[in-house]
């Protein structure tokens, strides 16, 4: 009964990816989002039952299924857990995949595959959910590697056009490297202690440290980090995220917002008791998520496309997550997790609703004025910007709150980088906000007369995440009311940095800082683009440092140029040259015995005169050999 | 049962497939194949209760005896062989070609002087009938390959030559050890007393041979003429078993028989096995002719499966045996996806293919799933043989871990780049019908296998590990 | 028989057959006529047979002699069969000359 129910969570979205797979085709337009979406809701409704389940009896449920790989020394089964931190995480995915799901239904409605999107993003919710409940780090990495499959697929989903390709085959493959990093990562933890699960790991780590394990544990952590840079797009694997918005809107909500790159910060948290025991990689961590937030975010200010704006932002945002996970302060990650996902979800698909009225533009200089048309779009995406800013009392507000606080509790230079951040932040959103929602319309006439505010079907999901971005802070106050830390308490080893803190005057002082850092960046944001009514400049006009930052620091060209060029040279170079040499040298030997033979060869010229010639002249001297020797 | 009887039954196969003519050629080639595969289950449950041999005296001086062994190793070989037959047969049958008896009846053949090499234990015998498994492939390539009958037979001939002549030094340490130790048996090489040098020579000698076959870089060269010249029939049986063979060979020959010398020459064959994988993927790049594409994939892949089992450790083994079989399959897969599009496009160049997923929605989702297994996705069988591989690497060294693990994302990269330039994008204005029922079953036949092992490996390790760990004991004497 | 032998003496015999055998051989190589080269061979063979029939008295044994029976009946086939091929190459290059047969040459 319990394996069943539990397997029931994965068997819904296949289910739908089978259905949708194999008949979407035939059983009209609307159906297959339907379909889709029940799949979904019905594993959210499972995670809830066993999320108050927990919540009463806090035991975690664990399920094994049978053995999938078998290794000289130890196998892995195909199991799964169901604790504190993966049922939090199911009831995001599954809940924002929901609602995602429901807005997909209005927004994908016109797309002639709308049956293969929405397999998709079925398979997506079921890898997902495989990554969150797995209790091996191999089970983990089915999930982890099938997300990227469904990114990839989806990403790509408008497959004719060779760009959007690009951009999908990228994302794969910058995963895929990170992905090299995790299962190296798996190995030495496997080598080392000759188990994969968790818990077992666990146990064997509080147990066991020698200088020499110690030194191949770092080895791990800072593998298994690679992976978590791919995945959650940090320096310098973070270059496919932006890119990735070549897909449709949801997906970018879904996927490259609210779940998938969410990965990695899920990953360090359920191994928070690795790298806990090394804390030279928990810096390196820290460092890393700092100047991603920093570097993506200078990135942010001056991009013009609006889901540009948000990709960048996304990347910005999950640096502040990895500053929190480096510096141990893992609830404090998952908190900011969770309010993102809100925010970010409600951001994107604002955007995808703005996309959807102006016809599928989505560069932020030809909008504008959009206010008036889409209320509800403009209401959403406002409370959306103030949460992700850090304005109190939106749910932004207290979990990047905390990550200063204990930013500049360990590490006054990183709290400056972070402020840095979340000041351009504020200022980017605020950007974003001006642009496309207030003053005049820059677009068509015909645009113009298309505008609309979106179905309900995308309306209702953008005021329920709009709703949630605002109240999200709630799960987890300051002054020690934070019901998110005791409910993780259970995860985490025990010598996690963010213990609960009383009322403090320190504290508030911080959330006043952060405030006006925010209101700064607003206030910067507002004298540009609405007293001074700016409009970025066309792309040829922009010089100096902003065009630097409008192309991203060159590092895709930089990227391209150091790998990519590299690469197909090589190629060339294999094919054209290293080829040949090896052929020639495997036909050398064949030409020495060709060489060798023409000598002999001569002799055999076809005259038979010559050769009886030759016979008896050798027959004679042989005579002569045997009788006169 | 007598394991002789799957000789028999393929050898009568291919004789009767010859006499019944070419309209029925191809009905009874497909019988005796699914008798074969029926049979070599049947071996598989009987093995369980007992062990299996078979011998009897064949040339009395110098002592060569007829004897066939199958342990878990070899018997998955044998089946690996028995179950692709009908599958490749499958390939074939919808597409007539002039002299059909003599094709099907020379795929018979090669399927039995594959099965005498996999099962044979005794080494000259087994000699015999690895040089008798490149007398068909030669005349397949030569008969009913593609491109001009010059340029055809020169690559079979060089395929011939070059693989023969690496065979003869095999054949040379096969003779030495039979001075050494009167007997061409197994067991009697197995325990010859051989000196480090004497390990040496055979160990390079039996290399040679192999590395020919697999083909380890830069031993390569033959392979992707061969496999772009061959038919579908003959590059199946080129890249899912007679590249097997020589894997297969060199674990139950080569390593045993000189332990010291594996050891000692393991990083130089370790390092050229993982240059074929990065090379192999690195090439494909460039590829213009998907076959000559899937030939350098195919390249890098087994030279992941020799790394594995140049690796020297029990999950380096393990990993190679499964992937072997998984690399039968998807190779099957790939090649066979490649010859569905050039039969409806008509052109081997990639660069005038393009927008087929448009057109074909059931083809895209098969050969997309090929390519998945092929780059080794989680839950497929290919994935488990890699990971296994890299993890028995990883004992050895985390370099070679992370060197092979490149081909993690150089295999998607090339593997993408292909698929992306023929499947996706603008719908060209060529036709594409979608698969045909007998197309479609060979798919469905592959990826059920594939998607089965890559959920459950365990019937197929239970069966091997055992062998893998007696060969194992030998090398690490 | 034997008497005869020793009248005319073996020497004599021994040098008769070796210049029919010499003659033979020049034949061969000097001719470029292959019936002129055939004949040539069958001075040779006759040669030999000679010799064989002389030294099988001289031993006074008589297989040699059978021998040379055999050799005889086995040479008049095989003119028969080597005509036949010249015959069937003279049809083919319209020629017989042996410098002109140079198909074979490698």
């Amino acid at each position: 009964m319990e394996t069943g129910l539990v397997l029931l969570l994965l068997i819904f979205p296949l289910v739908g990816f089978l259905i949708n797979l194999s008949v979407g085709k035939k059983i009209g337009r609307s159906l297959p989002g339907i379909i889709a979406t029940a799949a979904v809701t019905g594993s959210f409704i499972i995670s809830l039952f066993y999320f108050i389940q927990i919540l009463s009896t806090g035991e975690a449920i664990e399920v094994h299924l049978f053995e999938w790989v078998a290794f000289g020394e130890f196998s892995v089964n195909l199991a799964f857990v169901l604790d504190q931190l993966s049922l939090l995480w199911l009831l995001v995915v599954t809940g924002i995949g929901a609602l995602i799901h429901i807005y997909s239904i209005g927004y994908m409605h016109d797309d002639e595959n709308v049956d293969r999107f929405f397999s998709y993003l079925n398979l997506f919710i079921f890898f997902m959910i495989v990554l969150v409940t797995a209790n091996n780090l191999l089970v983990m990495f089915i999930g982890w590697e099938g997300v990227g499959l469904c990114s990839y697929l989806l990403i790509g989903f408008w497959y004719k056009n060779q760009q959007f390709n690009d951009a999908a085959k990228k994302a794969f493959i910058m995963n895929r490297i990170g992905d090299l990093g995790f299962l190296t990562g798996v190995f030495t933890l496997a080598y080392l202690f000759k188990t994969v699960d968790f818990a077992t790991l666990k146990l064997a780590l509080s147990t066991t440290t020698t200088p020499e394990t110690s030194a191949l544990l770092g080895v791990a952590a800072f593998c298994l980090f690679i992976g978590a840079m791919g995945k959650s797009a940090q320096i310098p694997l973070y270059t496919w995220l932006p890119d990735a918005m070549a897909g449709p809107t949801p997906v970018s909500a879904l996927i490259h917002a609210a779940t998938m790159v969410t990965a990695g910060i899920f990953m360090i948290t359920r191994l928070n008791f690795l790298f806990d025991l090394t804390p030279d990689i928990q810096y390196f961590i820290a460092i890393i998520g700092a100047v991603t937030a920093l570097f993506a975010a200078s990135i942010g200010i001056v991009q013009t496309d609006i889901k540009k704006v948000l990709a960048y932002s996304t990347v910005s945002q999950l640096g502040l997550m990895f500053l929190a996970l480096g510096l141990g302060a893992y609830q404090i990650a998952v908190f900011h997790v969770i309010t993102h996902a809100f925010f970010k979800a409600c951001l994107f698909l604002g955007s995808g609703s703005v996309i959807h009225a102006m016809g599928g533009e989505q560069d932020m200089r030809k909008m504008g004025g959009l206010k008036g048309v889409m209320s509800i779009t403009y209401i959403t995406f406002l409370v959306s910007t103030l949460s992700i800013s850090g304005i109190p009392p939106f749910a932004g507000f207290f979990s990047k709150d905390e990550i200063m606080l204990v930013a500049f509790q360990n590490s006054p230079i990183l709290w400056v980088v972070a402020m840095l951040a979340s000041l351009l932040t504020a200022f980017y959103m605020f950007r974003v906000l001006y642009l496309t929602f207030f003053k005049e319309f820059r677009g068509t006439a015909e645009q113009k007369k298309h505008l609309h505010e979106s179905p309900f079907s995308m309306t209702i999901p953008l005021i329920v995440l709009g709703v949630l971005a605002t109240v999200g802070g709630l799960i987890s106050l300051p002054f020690g009311y934070s019901w998110l830390n005791n409910y993780l308490s259970p995860i985490f080893s025990g010598s996690g940095a963010a213990e609960a803190h009383g009322f403090s005057t320190e504290q508030m002082v911080f959330m006043g800082v952060s405030t006006l850092i925010a209101l700064i960046g607003m206030s910067l944001a507002y004298y540009k683009y609405m007293t001074k009514s700016t409009v970025p400049e066309e792309d040829e006009k922009i010089t100096g440092f902003a065009k630097v930052l409008y192309n991203k620091y060159y590092i895709d060209e930089i990227y391209n140029a150091i790998f990519i060029k590299p690469i197909y040279a090589m190629a060339n170079f294999f094919k054209n040259v290293v080829e040949s040499i090896i052929t020639g040298v495997v036909f050398g030997f064949a030409l020495i015995a060709k060489g060798l033979s023409a000598p002999a060869k001569a002799l055999q010229n076809g005259s038979v005169g010559f050769y009886l010639s030759f016979f008896v002249v050798a027959f004679c001297l042989l005579i002569i050999c045997l009788f006169l020797v | 049962m007598n394991i002789a009887i799957i000789l028999i039954i393929l050898l009568v196969g291919a004789i009767l497939t010859y006499l019944s003519g070419n309209r029925w050629a191809p009905k009874v080639a497909m019988l005796f194949a699914i008798i074969t595969a029926i049979f070599s289950i049947a071996l598989l449950l009987e093995y369980h209760n007992t062990g299996t041999n078979f011998s009897v005296q064949w040339i009395n001086s110098p002592s060569v005896m007829f004897s066939l062994k199958a342990d878990g190793l070899s018997l998955i070989m044998v089946l690996l062989t028995s179950v692709l037959l009908p599958i490749i047969l499958l390939t074939a049958v919808s597409h007539t070609v002039p002299y059909e008896k003599l094709l099907y009846s020379l795929i018979l053949f090669m399927a039995f002087a594959m099965t005498g090499v996999f099962l044979s234990s005794d080494a000259l015998l087994y000699y015999v009938f690895w040089e008798l498994s490149l007398i068909p492939i030669y005349f397949i390539v030569v008969l009913w390959g593609n491109g001009s009958m010059s340029k055809r037979r020169r690559s079979a001939l060089t395929f011939f030559i070059y693989t023969f002549a690496g065979s003869l030094f095999m054949l040379g340490a096969i003779i030495y050890l039979y001075t050494k130790t009167g007997s061409f048996q197994l067991e009697a090489l197995y325990n010859a007393n051989l000196s480090d040098t004497e390990q040496l020579w055979i160990f390079l000698a039996f290399f040679f041979a192999y590395a020919i076959k697999i083909p380890i870089f830069p031993f390569h060269t033959w392979q992707a003429n061969v496999y772009q010249k061959a038919p579908l029939v003959g590059t199946l049986l080129l890249g899912a078993l007679m590249s097997k063979m020589a894997l297969y060979s060199a674990l139950r020959w080569q390593l045993p028989i000189a332990p010291h010398a594996a050891h000692g020459m393991q990083t130089v064959v370790l390092t050229l096995s993982i240059i074929g994988v990065i090379y192999g993927s690195i090439v494909a790049l460039k590829q213009d002719n998907l076959k000559r594409f899937f030939a350098y994939a195919s390249l890098a892949h087994v030279g992941f499966i020799a790394a594995g089992i140049y690796a020297l450790t029990l999950d380096g083994l393990q990993g190679a045996v499964l992937l072997m079989v998984a690399h039968g399959f998807g190779v099957v897969g790939l090649f066979f996806g490649s010859e569905v599009i050039y039969r409806r496009f008509n052109t081997p160049l990639i660069s005038q293919m393009g927008g087929i997923k448009g057109q074909a929605p059931k083809f895209t989702i098969a050969f997309f799933l090929m390519i998945m297994a092929s780059i080794a996705i989680p839950l497929s069988f290919n994935f488990v043989g890699e990971m296994t591989i890299m993890y028995g690497l990883y004992q050895v060294s985390i370099w070679y871990t992370v060197l092979i693990g490149t081909s993690m994302f150089l295999g998607a990269f090339f593997m993408l780049h292909m698929y992306q330039l023929v499947m996706l994008g603008e719908v060209r204005k060529k036709p594409f019908a979608d698969l045909t029922v007998n197309e479609g079953l060979v798919f469905i036949l592959l990826a059920a296998v594939l998607l089965f092992f890559g959920l459950y490996s365990k019937p197929i390790v239970d069966l091997v590990s055992p062998s893998l760990q007696e060969i194992l004991m030998y090398v690490n004497r | 028989m034997l008497d005869i032998l020793e009248q005319v003496g073996i020497n004599n015999y021994i040098y008769l057959s070796t210049l029919l055998f010499c003659v033979g051989v020049l034949g061969i190589l000097y001719r470029r006529s292959t019936i002129v080269m055939l004949m040539s061979v069958e001075l040779m063979l006759a040669a030999a047979n000679l010799l064989l029939a002389v030294f099988s008295v001289y031993h006074q044994d008589v297989s040699g002699q059978v021998f040379v029976i055999f050799a005889m009946a086995v040479a008049a086939a095989e003119v028969a069969v080597g005509l036949a091929i010249l015959v069937s190459i003279y049809r083919n290059i319209g020629s017989i000359d042996i410098d002109k047969l140079k198909n074979l040459k490698g």
